[in-house]
Order: structure tokens, then C-alpha cells, then sequence
């Protein structure tokens, strides 16, 4: 991609602008993945609330830059890097969106424990903790790799998938195990489940990021590449 | 699996240019407007029946590119020509001081920037170069006048006004008048020069259309200043500066993963 500047200031000014929503998307995304994690291991209400209304503000932003998105296409009719920028950003922002849902399943599974915690054996799984910093560490690692949009670093983060869902499926052969256990677990276990997979698909959406991040730097295409594929394709480049 | 969103800098893909045949082969072509070297060393391929767009800023050479294939610039003394454009199927140099600049412009025909009828009838405009070429039976004329008027999409607009001045018709019509006036020639390669750059947008689109459709019968050489225009309408683009080739590929890579950044500069409208 090119970095010098248009010879409209006022396009420049707009590319750079939908830039920083984008990231200031991430960033409130990013919060609300924080704060739904540490309401469901606390378990915490006041905490899964503010995450669960803080999604009403994610879908805002949502929509208002799918609008920026759209008048820039119709404005400027983009070509090149400028085009791949604008078209990675709006597939960046139904990832963030969807990651926003996601944290709010999350808080929603806090606040159902908080209720029943006094009355249920509920299993606490250190996999869950660690799958979701996992996958919190790879929002984090996209969100970084879009704001300089670097290939290499994106690849990395694609590498990364394959370590939470992994993650999940030992998850869920421990949940198993508890749940034949002793049936009293199922309710809250498959609860457990829930959040798991929301943190896996968490994980999904991050590495999808990474993925608009080099279609934007480098125009290729990797949705459906291996790791592999990816790391070589970037590293031709 | 991966997808490049062009081709072009991906080592698996394969170039899908292989199959489709060349119409007109420019080697190391350098032309010369007195001491001033305005083209440098240009070599491009012109696929057969496919549009190649020409981009670039003004005074890029990619008029006088354009020219060199009907050899306009003859008309002039002190220009000169190195290199060779050879038109295929019978790999014919037309650039060749052999080659009478007259059968060239039988086989490779030309729109101009400004609608250029001949200050006579409708009919008169498409028919004077098929009595030039010796068809004299007004039957065949007629024919081939209408033939020609359809392919150009203008025959339903004309055909009760045959008789009627060419300079009544409008700006978009006269264009499209131009484009069965060539077409009348029945050309192997169609130059236009900015074809639209004199006309509204409705009359644009329709010569884009027009310019669509005719590929299916000759290979095209359009010159634009408009991007989109050659985004629209063209399969291959060929972007040049100061005389020289920059970078040329098919549209869709141009447009998307353009390989050097003076053309990436270029497109987004980024060039001082």
C-alpha cells in the first residue's frame, strides 16, 4: 500500500479517519471481552451489565461506519490499497460486532451463575481462563497488526487459532467427564460450554482480522488458506 | 487455497492470458516528435478481441502510443518511429515505410475525442468509405450501411432520418455515428481517443456499452483520462508516464493489487 498523499487532503483526512474508528471499534470491544471474562469467573452482575448494555453502543458504531463505509465507496469510488483498506475495514467491523455478541453471551453466562451459585456445584476450569486470555491476546495482536497493517504479525495471529480451538475441545472433554460424573453439573457444565465455544469463536473472529489485515496490506486473499499457506503467501511478498 | 485478487505477484496462479490470441505486438516501440523522444521503448501485447485501456496523465504519450497504430503521425514531417507494432494473424510490421499508411487504416479504424462527422447526410457518412474501398452497388451500400448503424447501436434512432445532416444528430449520437463509420470498414483493431470525454453521462454509458459489445467482433484500443471508465470497459490496462510503460496487466489486478507504486500512486489518485 501506498502512503503518500492524495491530492485531495480532504480523502486523506477520511481514509485516516475511518482508520481510527475502526480502532477505537476494537477498542471498546476489546474492553468488553475483558470485562465479560472477569464477570464470569467472578462472578460479577454489575460487571456483565455494563458489558451486556455496552453491546447497544458496539452496534452503533457498527452500523455508523458501514454508513462511512458505503458513502466512501459511492464518494471516491476507491481503487488500489485504498479500496482494499475500505473493504477490509467493513469486514472488520462485522467481526468486531460479532465479537461484541459473543462477550455479551459471556456476561450473560456470569450473571445466571451468580444466581444459582449458591445452590449448584459448578465446575471452574483453569482451560476456560486460559482459552480466554488466549483468545483475548489474539484480538489484541489483530487490532495491533490492522493499526500497522503488517502482514507478518497477522499471519502469526492465524497461527494462533489453532491453540484455542484445541483449547475448546479439551474444554469440553473435561466438561463431559464432570457431567457423567455427577448429573448435578450438566445445567451449569453446559453453561460452561456455552462460554467456551463463545471464546473459541472469539478466537475465529480475531484470526479473521488478521486475515482482512493482509488482504489489506497485500491484496491476497487467505480466508480459507492453511497456517501454512498464509506464512508462505506473506512471506513471498 | 489461496486467492490473490489479481493474479499478477502470485507464483501459483496462472496467468490467464495464455489462451487468448494476439491481435497486434508492440516491440521496443520508441517514437520520436523531432529531437523529443515521446515514447520509450513501449513492448505490450494486444489480445485479440479484448479491450486494452491506456491510462495516464496528461502528456504520458498514450495519444501519441494510440496514434502510432494508424499511423497519424505520417502526416508530419520530423517524427519517426523505432520498433515494430506487427499485426497478427499475418505478423504484418505496420509501422514499415513498405507498408502504405492507407492499408493500415483499412484494417485498424479510429474515434477521435470530439464527434468528427463529415459535413454531409447520415447515410453519406458510413457509406463514403465503403465507395472508396470500390463497393459500388447501391444495394450492398445500403446494406452494408445498415449493418454497421445497427452494430453501432444507432440504427433505430436514424433509420427514418437517413437523409437528414449528420450535424443534427447529438453529441452521443454523432459519436456512435463515428463508431459505424469505422465500423462500415470492417476493422481488425478500433482505436478511440477519449470517445467520451465530449459527452453527458447517459451518452457515455452507451458508448461503454457500445464498446462491450463490439469486442465480440474486434479487438479495442481505448484511451481515457477517466479511471473508472477504463475500469469499467477494459480487460487489460496498460498505465504509462513520461513515455514509458509503467505497468501493464489485466484490469481487475491493476485496479486492486497494482504490482509498482507509481501505478498504485496513479489509480488512488495520489500523483502530484
Amino acid at each position: 500500500m501506498s502512503n503518500g498523499e492524495h491530492l485531495s487532503k480532504q480523502y486523506d483526512h477520511e481514509l485516516e479517519e475511518l482508520r481510527a474508528r475502526i480502532l477505537h471499534m476494537g477498542g471498546v470491544v476489546e474492553a468488553q471481552l475483558q470485562s465479560a471474562i472477569a464477570s464470569y469467573e467472578r462472578p460479577d452482575v454489575k460487571l456483565a451489565d455494563d458489558v451486556i448494555d455496552s453491546d447497544r453502543r458496539v452496534n452503533e458504531q457498527q452500523v455508523e461506519l458501514d454508513r462511512v463505509v458505503v458513502n466512501m465507496i459511492v464518494r471516491r469510488q476507491p481503487t488500489a490499497g485504498d479500496l482494499r483498506l475500505i473493504i477490509g475495514v467493513a469486514r472488520t467491523v462485522t467481526e468486531l460486532e460479532r465479537i461484541g455478541d459473543e462477550a455479551t453471551k459471556i456476561a450473560r453466562a456470569g450473571k445466571w451463575l451468580f444466581d444459582k451459585q449458591r445452590s449448584v456445584r459448578t465446575p471452574r476450569l483453569r482451560e476456560i481462563h486460559s482459552s480466554a486470555l488466549a483468545a483475548a491476546r489474539m484480538l489484541r495482536g489483530a487490532l495491533d497488526a490492522f493499526a500497522r497493517l503488517d502482514a507478518a504479525a497477522a499471519a502469526a495471529i492465524i497461527e494462533e487459532d489453532r491453540g484455542v480451538d484445541q483449547q475448546f475441545q479439551s474444554i469440553l472433554r473435561q466438561l463431559i467427564t464432570f457431567m457423567m460424573e455427577d448429573p448435578r453439573t450438566i445445567s451449569p457444565s453446559l453453561d460452561a460450554v456455552w462460554v467456551a465455544k463463545a471464546i473459541e469463536r472469539i478466537g475465529d473472529h480475531a484470526k479473521n482480522i488478521a486475515e482482512h489485515v493482509i488482504f489489506i496490506a497485500q491484496g491476497a486473499d487467505v480466508r480459507h488458506a492453511t497456517p501454512e499457506e498464509v506464512a508462505r503467501a506473506v512471506s513471498q511478498e | 487455497m489461496i486467492v490473490n485478487s489479481a493474479d499478477a505477484g502470485n507464483l501459483d496462479a496462472q496467468p490467464h492470458t495464455e489462451a487468448i490470441p494476439i491481435k497486434a505486438e508492440v516491440n521496443k516501440l520508441s517514437f520520436y516528435y523531432g529531437d523529443f523522444r515521446s515514447l520509450k521503448d513501449i513492448s505490450l501485447s494486444v489480445h485479440s478481441n479484448r479491450v486494452t485501456a491506456l491510462i495516464g496523465p496528461s502528456g504520458c504519450g498514450k495519444s501519441t502510443f494510440l496514434r502510432c497504430f494508424n499511423r497519424i503521425h505520417d502526416l508530419y514531417p520530423g517524427n519517426r518511429y523505432e520498433g515494430s507494432i506487427r499485426l497478427h494473424p499475418d505478423n504484418v510490421d505496420i509501422l514499415s515505410r513498405e507498408v502504405d499508411p492507407i492499408d493500415v487504416r483499412m484494417r485498424i479504424g479510429m474515434v477521435f475525442q470530439k464527434p468528427s462527422p463529415f459535413p454531409t447526410t447520415i447515410f453519406e457518412n458510413v457509406a463514403y468509405g465503403l465507395r472508396l474501398r470500390g463497393l459500388a452497388s447501391r444495394a450492398a451500400v445500403a446494406d452494408k450501411v445498415e449493418q454497421s448503424l445497427r452494430a453501432a447501436a444507432l440504427w433505430d434512432e436514424v433509420k427514418d432520418r437517413l437523409d437528414e445532416l449528420a450535424s443534427n444528430l447529438s453529441g452521443g449520437q454523432q459519436q456512435r455515428l463515428c463508431i459505424a463509420r469505422a465500423l462500415a470498414a470492417d476493422p481488425e483493431l478500433l482505436l478511440f481517443d477519449e470517445p467520451t470525454s465530449a459527452l453527458d453521462p447517459i451518452a457515455t454509458a452507451s458508448i461503454e456499452e457500445l464498446i462491450s459489445s463490439l469486442k465480440e467482433t474486434v479487438s479495442i484500443l481505448i484511451v481515457t483520462h477517466n479511471m473508472q471508465q477504463a475500469a469499467r470497459c477494459s480487460d487489460y490496462t496498460a498505465f504509462l508516464y513520461l513515455g514509458e510503460l509503467v505497468e501493464f496487466g489485466e484490469t481487475d489486478q491493476i485496479f486492486i493489487r497494482p504490482a509498482t507504486r507509481q501505478t498504485e500512486d496513479y489509480i488512488t489518485g495520489r500523483f502530484g
